[in-house]
């Protein structure tokens, strides 16, 4: 269990002033010109050597991936680009990081900015929140006015700007280069990779885009070294992260955790445990909607990081932890999630397009059990047919939750068929 | 040159090529529907899928991904054909297979495909989407249900044609393609769209229902709408023209045809002159070939040949002008003209040819227009213009009235005045013309069809001359015209021989009595009403102004009716080839003056079309040599126009209305109705009442 010392996020409640005062006296803006003054050289090496993985859900390391934006600057300008579009259902861990210790996000995107030779940073907001984007918009106003961003920022003889950018409330434009596409004022709908941000990414130019909680640990990780960092967690799996638990338990919260922690220990430590009691447990979908889901056996033991996770065919995503007990439908539950990528998709490739409404309009017969048996088989197949073939990850999104479904719960699904055949043959 | 292999097929590629292309060296088809050569790629169908070795474990799209050296691409494994199977399967669950009934059907890209990599059953039981057809004006009919999201019709209308009036909206299962606020697409390029799209969502509203491709013959021959020379297909089913598409020439049109020659057809078969006609008291009437020719040689005998004039239209051809020059040759008379417009334009040849050429366009690095508005003089010349453009952003000034070009332009100015500024070197784009190292203009007919016509395309000689346009290796000084016609008749000299009188002087003539017989061939953009004191013979296909101005009719052939050549504004010679033939008793235009020859005693030397061209070979050399630009012709511009005067009126250009603008055009419903929805603005007048019970 993560102790109170190695916190990154000390006022991930809002039980403190969110401001630039009470932010100071949490540490954050401690010798941010210093830090950078150590060059950029430095603090990529720092963050590579702190096994850093990205927040967002795909878990790239941010070291490497600060690294991949050229040294030398061409001509162009480099931008660091936030992903704060957090959409994914069941995660809502960055909004509690932007409302209740901004400072620590600001600080961080200078420092990442520096280091990639970025003199201007956007964040890109989710529309839906509102007050996020006041209290963000405050910290950065406070930030300027304290000479903290702008010309000579934190004193470090680095320019900087950060722009606070709302979004529409579009899923898709979480996906990195929609996200760019929405951010040039163009249709979100995810580009063709290659050519990779770092080399053509917002109007043209290098960026990197991360996401809030990947950014908001650099400065801690940098002013307590990468070792302090690297200790924590499991290899390959390193530091802390923030959980939200969702659903059926008794205290559904935000906490930030030790990576490696048992999903179990997880929930009872911290979120008053499952309702009704750990065997009341059904199924949990660990790392947000878009991840196959995990059966209780499965749950029992299973560590919650990247690798472990990957290990039971699914992933630690942006760890969101949606917990259902034996009261749910679990067809009924993927059903909805399948209607929700049906309705995010962006329309623009063909299997995702196409294969969404497909599987939705299956999984709805499903829950009533209007199908036949070798309709589920069908089903695999067109999640098998989406799956790698989009052009960005809402495909596979789309496809691992209706994975998950067969691959736990298939009897589930035949009962319900067999169920409805026996009622339309009594009739 | 780096090599890759290709299951297994080891082939060298240039640096730079995508996976598809290299994969298509190596001989291996492709499945692709959103991909074109010629637009942005987009990589949305996922119809191209394939295994590249070392990578991620899921297929990539070869229309988008970069070759890299050695790569190792796979077409025929597992994983691709399930990616395949998979994609086929999806664009065809929410498509109609309405193939009986749709237009596409026999050239639909989805049913080739669907033939060589789809599934024989389908496991989709759900409905089917149904999506509201969009209103995209009087030439495009939309099926919406059909549409597979290609986004070709999009990326066509932003990328090539410069407008924006398509786009997706909507996402997921609910995207559609729209025009937004069911708007006609505004674009001379629009039709294009129909050959872009893979499907049948997209198709031509005139053709609908009207035949099946497998039954229509296909000639290859050139378009005479304007002074492009668009190579074109004529699609016919008996004697009837069915449609008219366009034909690969990357040095003219490259795949691009404009909706006017697309979809003139109709007008082919409206106001047709099928048999001659004589003027008996006033009134025309039908009269037999021998009658027609027996009231002109009855006029003609005895008639000084100072006393006859000849004028030639917009879209005849070589053989025939060649015809009229030798007739009006051996008549005595100097009073031949083919500028009905009166452009002030003759030789030597490279003063009045669009020497840069159309493909040079896109090495130019600066452009200034005079007098011209290439969208509707030459809508592939503007699209070539924007592709420079597109590409380099190079500077472009324009004088001459303000024009939406779908691209950049500086106006500079609003006529002659500006033009003497530039040639002076006092105006600032004379200076980037001068610092640009392939400068090009081009000059229209709206600075030439003018009393200071000669003097005008004297100054911008000077304007080319002071900026450096015309090197060794590089002529950057354009003319544009607008007739097909007219750099033939240029170059076989229908132009006014000694003491000869030009047209408006022939019109002139005709009020003051010196002039008693005017023989049109095919000219009817010419104030025919000062005509009526003059004897006049009209050869041409369509009873327009011409014909009804005249005393004798001669019923000739359309363009797609004859074998002929064309030389196009570049002084490209071209081969048009007979796709039906004349209806009637019209004839092909060159036989009927031979013919009229012998009857009035003075026979050209010539009995066959092939000793004409021979004989027109000989005369006139390059012709000989078909389907090139001319190259190396030595331009001397002090020898363009002559210096003088200019007047203090600015430029206009001469095509008001791009959709009516010859004989054949406004014979035409489609076309009419284009104008009216396009240019007059009565948007969806029609269009939107049509219902199928509308009568």
């Amino acid at each position: 269990m993560l102790q109170d010392k190695d916190r990154i996020f000390t006022n991930l409640y809002g039980l403190h002033d969110w401001r630039l005062p009470g932010a100071r006296k949490r540490g954050a803006w401690d010798n941010t010109g210093g830090l950078i003054q150590k060059g950029r050289d430095y603090i990529i090496d720092e963050m590579k050597a702190s096994g850093l993985r990205g927040r967002g859900g795909a878990g790239f390391p941010t070291g490497l991936k600060w690294s991949f934006m050229p040294k030398e600057n061409d001509g162009r300008p480099h931008y660091l680009v936030v992903n704060a579009d957090e959409s994914e259902p069941g995660t809502c861990k960055d909004r509690e990081i932007m409302r209740n210790d901004p400072h620590i996000l600001l600080e961080g995107c200078l420092i990442a900015g520096f280091s990639m030779g970025a003199n201007t940073c956007y964040i890109y907001l989710r529309g839906e929140y509102i007050e996020v984007r006041h209290r963000l918009q405050a910290a950065i106003d406070e930030a300027y006015e304290a000479g903290l961003l702008g010309k000579n920022a934190a004193g470090s003889g680095w320019d900087y700007d950060i722009y606070l950018h709302h979004g529409a409330g579009a899923y898709i434009c979480g996906e990195e280069t929609a996200l760019l596409e929405s951010l040039e004022g163009k249709k979100g709908q995810p580009r063709l990779k290659p050519p990779f941000p770092a080399n053509m990414g917002l109007y043209g130019c290098p960026t990197t885009v991360n996401n809030v909680e990947s950014i908001a640990v650099a400065p801690t990780i940098l002013r307590r070294g990468s070792s302090w960092f690297d200790n924590l967690g499991r290899p390959g799996n390193t530091g802390t992260k923030i959980f939200s638990i969702s659903g059926h338990v008794n205290n559904p919260c935000n906490v930030e955790e030790e990576m490696g922690i048992s999903l179990r220990e997880l929930i009872e430590r911290h979120a008053g445990g499952v309702r009704g009691g750990w065997d009341n447990l059904l199924a949990i979908i660990p790392g947000g909607s878009s991840v196959p889901l995990l059966p209780k056996e499965i749950c029992d033991t299973v560590l919650m990081d990247f690798d472990s996770l990957k290990e039971v065919q699914s992933g630690l995503g942006t760890a969101a932890v949606i917990v259902m007990d034996k009261s749910t439908d679990i067809v009924k539950a993927i059903a909805r999630l399948a209607a929700f990528y049906k309705h995010e998709s962006c329309g623009q490739c063909t299997p995702c397009r196409e294969g969404t409404g497909w599987m939705w309009r299956v999984m709805e017969r499903l829950v009533k059990g209007e199908a036949q048996k070798s309709e589920i088989d069908m089903l695999w197949d067109v999640t098998k047919q989406v799956e790698g073939h989009t052009i960005c990850a809402l495909g596979d999104a789309a496809a691992w939750p209706v994975q998950g479904l067969i691959r736990h719960f298939r009897k589930e699904i035949e009962d319900r068929i067999d169920a409805n055949a026996g009622q339309v043959a009594a009739e | 040159m780096p090599t890759a292999t290709v299951d297994g097929i080891e082939v060298e590629y240039e640096p730079g090529m995508t996976v598809m292309q290299v994969c298509e060296l190596a001989g291996r088809e492709i499945p692709r529907f959103c991909y074109h050569e010629r637009l942005s790629v987009a990589g949305n169908c996922r119809m191209c899928l394939v295994e590249v070795e070392g990578g991620p474990p899921k297929p990539a799209a070869s229309c988008a991904m970069p070759c890299a050296p050695d790569m190792k691409i796979h077409t025929d494994t597992p994983m691709v054909k399930k990616a395949r199977d998979g994609v086929m399967e999806f664009l065809l669950i929410n498509h109609p297979l309405d193939c009986p009934i749709c237009d596409q059907g026999g050239e639909c890209d989805l049913q080739d495909q669907a033939m060589a990599f789809g599934v024989d059953g389908s496991r989709y039981d759900e409905n089917k989407r149904a999506v509201t057809n969009k209103d995209l004006g009087p030439l495009i009919r939309t099926i919406m249900t059909r549409c597979i999201h290609c986004t070709r019709c999009v990326r066509f209308t932003t990328e090539v044609a410069g407008i924006s009036d398509m786009g997706l909206i909507g996402r997921g299962e609910s995207a559609e393609i729209t025009s937004y606020l069911d708007k006609a697409v505004d674009s001379e390029l629009s039709g294009n769209v129909i050959d872009l799209c893979p499907v049948g969502a997209l198709t031509s509203k005139p053709y609908a229902f009207k035949a099946r491709p497998w039954e229509l013959k296909k000639t290859e021959t050139v378009d005479v709408m304007d002074a492009v020379g668009s190579n074109i297909r004529v699609d016919t089913r008996g004697r009837e023209v069915m449609r008219i598409l366009p034909r690969l020439n990357e040095d003219v049109n490259e795949e691009w045809i404009s909706d006017k020659t697309r979809f003139i057809w109709d007008g082919l078969r409206r106001q047709r002159l099928d048999k001659p006609y004589v003027r008996r008291d006033g009134k025309l009437e039908p009269a037999t070939w021998d009658e027609a020719f027996a009231a002109i040689a009855e006029k003609l005998k005895g008639l000084e040949g100072s006393k006859v004039a000849a004028i030639a239209g917009d879209m005849v051809c070589a053989e025939s002008m060649y015809a009229l020059k030798g007739l009006m040759d051996s008549l005595g008379s100097p009073n031949v003209d083919c500028r009905q417009d009166g452009a002030k334009l003759k030789g030597p040849r490279s003063n009045y040819l669009f020497n840069t050429t159309i493909a040079g366009i896109e090495d130019a690095d600066a452009l200034l227009l005079i007098g011209t508005n290439p969208r509707h003089e030459a809508p592939l010349i503007n699209a070539r213009i924007r592709k420079a453009w597109a590409a380099s952003n190079m500077p472009i000034g324009n004088v001459g009235a303000v024009h939406d070009l779908t691209y950049d332009v500086d106006q500079l100015g609003a006529g002659p005045a500006t033009l003497k500024d530039i040639a002076d070197g006092n105006h600032s784009f004379a200076s980037v013309l001068k610092n640009a190292k392939r400068p090009m203009l081009i000059i229209g007919q709206g600075a030439l069809a003018r009393a200071d016509g000669a003097a005008i395309l004297s100054l911008a000689a000077k304007v080319a001359e002071t900026t450096g346009m015309v090197s060794e290796d590089w002529n950057g000084f354009n003319v544009l015209h607008t007739a097909a016609a007219r750099v033939a008749g240029l170059d076989l000299g229908l132009v006014p021989g000694e003491g000869g009188h030009d047209v408006a002087n022939i019109l002139t003539g005709v009020e003051g009595g010196d002039i008693e017989v005017v023989y049109l061939l095919g000219a009817d953009e010419i104030e025919t009403r000062r005509l009526s004191r003059a004897f006049v013979i009209y050869q041409g296909s369509h009873g327009d102004a011409g014909a009804h101005a005249a005393d004798v009719v001669l019923p000739g052939a359309a363009y797609t009716e004859k074998n002929a050549i064309w030389v196009n504004t570049e002084g490209r010679v071209q081969h048009g080839r007979r796709a039906v033939y004349p209806p009637g008793e019209a004839k092909e235009d060159w036989s009927i003056l031979r013919a009229l020859s012998g009857v009035i005693g003075k026979p050209l030397p010539w009995k066959t079309q092939g000793e004409l061209v021979a004989a027109m070979i000989e005369a006139h050399p390059h012709f000989g040599s078909a389907n090139t630009a001319p190259e190396g012709n030595s331009l001397d511009l002090g020898s363009v126009g002559v210096s003088g005067a200019v007047g203090d009126m600015g430029f206009a250009s001469p095509v008001t209305d791009f959709y009516l603008t010859n004989p054949i055009a406004r014979a035409s419903e489609i076309m009419a109705e284009c104008s009216a929805v396009f240019v007059h603005g009565q948007n969806r007048a029609k269009t939107a009442e049509a219902s199928g019970t509308n009568g």
